[in-house]
């Protein structure tokens, strides 16, 4: 059932919406419990569209083993995913930095007040991010720590590769998962992939655990698979592996390596003078769950992300 | 006058990066003066380069006061006014979102953290930015209300509102915000354009700069009386006009236009047909505060913003 959960008139014969499938029982009870998928905030994070696609796709397979309601929200900005671009057009904060939004503001908060009152009183939401053009990212759930005791036991059952409890920040405070968290509404922040691209396998991954978290919630009773155990951030600390130098970025290692303290991870080379500006080494032994997908980098860029481990 | 280089970084394809700052007189840190971080904020460098030029001559005249030292950087972010491009050049961020940055962190958190370091601890902190709601507004200045703002301060400039405004949570990264938090007394100054040079206004906001600087004892200069006594209003007194229908935006008033109470401010006409649409009305009062100068208009958009009686 395709519903219309917020929308406004463009100036020139043109009506922007944001639309929900909500796929539910034939016949309704009134005690089922919901979960609802979310993606698209930033227009240039596309893993998940397949997400959204393979969940419906399997739903609507076999409704026999739904007895709960799955509201799937593909496109938070539809703009700015129609017009590849991150933010939404013509407006300048990113839209994951205006929640909870307002009634009475710009169009922009006006479709982040409507998408928190659409989707609070779930018994689970998943926002899905990827990364954006930059970085390749393993299927990761973040997590702030103020929510890590509600969220960890959903998060463990998400057939994700690793967890990242973060610290808070002030800033943070106007994303949509902490509006949701902050009502009660338990909240997972997925990042996985890449901007701009669909990695398959990954997709195909996390929506396995959909199916894991809609059968702990009873929504779901077909087969479901064994998630697999997530590296979780606590088992040691993540560094950043920053450029020093602008250039182009030449990676020697792979994303979700297993790499040992001074292993070499790429370089910094300039192709003007054939030079490397600068080799990168692992400052630990880990794994690396964040790689530089896009070559070239600024002083500063990040080119990955090790999470330290024995 | 001394012409330093604030922050550098070295770019692959393009010249370096720099971040230039003139500094007058020496002695304590006493303003400093903060122009475009974004790249089209070019009524902002503009006002900064004729300050520049003002306080070149006040100097040369021994004019600024013995001890004081007064900083400007008319811009923080010139890659991105070159290519004409709001944001940071490569990964589209915000600068004055990146405040106080980090020397370890990504590229615009690194520019941020270069400039913070050398233009923190000066007694007052003046920016000239633009606001994320494009349009003309009333010159004036805003601060926020993080519990070490000064209003009172802020009258000194003399431009015709001060606006007192709640932070949220993505105002806690703004240079502002920080300038506050790190004791310096901080005044974002809007300038009614960005994109363009507006002349008028930015005399005013000159005017109000030099006046500030005189206020507060740290220049000898003329400077003109203010012709009306600023007000302090705070954000939330402001009135939001909204068109309810999309279409084109028709507007029959302008900044510091006094509108009545249900007054036909601007109207909204259908695109293909050319009727009118909508009748937008006042819903107070006052003066015209903002105007958003888009001819194009989305339904339930704020197209005035109205300082009530």
């Amino acid at each position: 059932m395709i519903l219309k959960v917020a929308s406004v008139d463009l100036p020139v014969d043109e009506e922007l919406s944001i639309v929900k499938n909500r796929i539910q029982p034939d016949k309704l009870t009134g005690k089922e419990k919901r979960m609802s998928i979310v993606t698209g905030i930033h227009g240039d994070e596309l893993e998940g569209q397949y997400v959204c696609y393979e969940l419906v796709r399997r739903l609507e397979e076999d409704k026999s083993n739904l007895k709960g309601i799955v509201d799937v929200y593909p496109a938070i900005n539809p703009l700015g995913i129609d017009t590849i671009q991150r933010g939404i057009p013509g407006f300048d904060l990113d839209m994951n930095r205006i929640f909870p939004g307002s009634k009475d503001g710009s169009m922009a908060e006006y479709f982040a007040s409507k998408t928190v009152e659409d989707i609070k009183g779930s018994n689970l939401a998943m926002d899905i991010h990827a990364s954006n053009i930059f970085l390749q990212e393993i299927p990761q759930i973040r997590i702030n720590e103020i929510s890590k005791d509600t969220l960890l036991p959903f998060a463990r059952r998400a057939n994700i590769d690793f967890i990242w409890v973060h610290s808070a920040a002030t800033v943070l405070e106007s994303t949509l998962a902490y509006s949701l968290n902050s009502v009660g509404t338990p909240t997972l922040v997925v990042e996985m992939g890449v901007g701009m691209r669909i990695t398959k396998s990954y997709c195909d991954q996390l929506t396995d655990g959909i199916f894991v978290l809609l059968k702990d919630l009873g929504i779901w009773t077909g087969d479901v698979i064994e998630p697999k155990k997530s590296i979780e951030s606590t088992d040691g600390s993540v560094h950043f592996l920053n450029a020093a130098s602008s250039g182009i970025f030449v990676p020697e290692a792979d994303h979700w390596m297993n790499v040992k303290i001074g292993e070499h991870i790429g370089d910094i080379v300039e192709p003007l003078t054939g030079k490397i500006l600068q080799k990168i080494f692992s400052p630990c032994n880990g794994v690396i769950f964040t790689l530089r997908e896009y070559p070239v980098v600024y002083e500063g860029s990040l080119v990955g992300r090790i999470l330290e481990r024995s | 006058m001394k012409k330093k280089t604030i922050f550098t970084m070295n770019s692959i394809y393009r010249d370096d990066f720099r971040i230039t700052g003139y500094e007058f007189g020496s002695g304590e840190k006493s303003a400093c003066i903060v122009g475009s971080t974004r790249g089209n904020e070019v009524q902002q460098v503009y006002i900064c380069s004729q300050l520049v030029k003002h306080l070149k001559k006040l100097e040369a005249a021994g004019c600024i006061k013995k001890g004081k030292s007064i900083l400007i950087i008319p811009t923080a972010n010139h890659f991105s006014m070159n290519i004409g491009k709001r944001f940071w050049v490569s990964d589209n961020t915000d600068i004055n979102r990146m405040f106080p940055g980090y020397n370890l962190g990504e590229t615009t958190q690194r520019i941020a953290a270069g400039l913070f370091e050398k233009i923190q601890h000066y007694e007052y902190g003046i920016q000239f930015t633009s606001n994320y709601l494009s349009g003309v507004y009333i010159p004036h200045v805003r601060m926020m209300e993080t519990g070490y703002e000064t209003p009172e301060l802020a009258m000194k400039f003399g431009l015709p509102y001060t606006v007192l405004r709640k932070p949220r949570p993505y105002d806690t990264t703004t240079l502002n915000y920080n300038w506050q938090i790190w004791e310096t007394r901080a005044f974002s100054i809007y300038a009614c354009e960005t994109d363009y040079v507006e002349n008028m206004t930015a005399e005013m906001c000159i005017e109000a700069v030099l006046r500030f600087l005189k206020e507060t004892d740290l220049i000898d200069c003329e400077t003109s009386d203010v012709p009306f006594p600023p007000k302090q209003i705070s954000e939330s007194q402001l009135v939001s006009v909204k068109a309810s229908k999309a279409g084109i935006l028709k507007r029959k008033v302008r900044i510091y236009d006094y509108v009545r109470e249900g007054e036909v401010i601007a109207e909204v006409i259908d695109p293909y047909e050319g009727e009118v649409l909508e009748k937008i009305k006042s819903g107070v009062s006052g003066n015209v505060f903002f105007y958003n100068d888009n001819p194009l208009i989305t339904a339930n958009t704020i197209v005035f913003r109205i300082v009530p009686e």
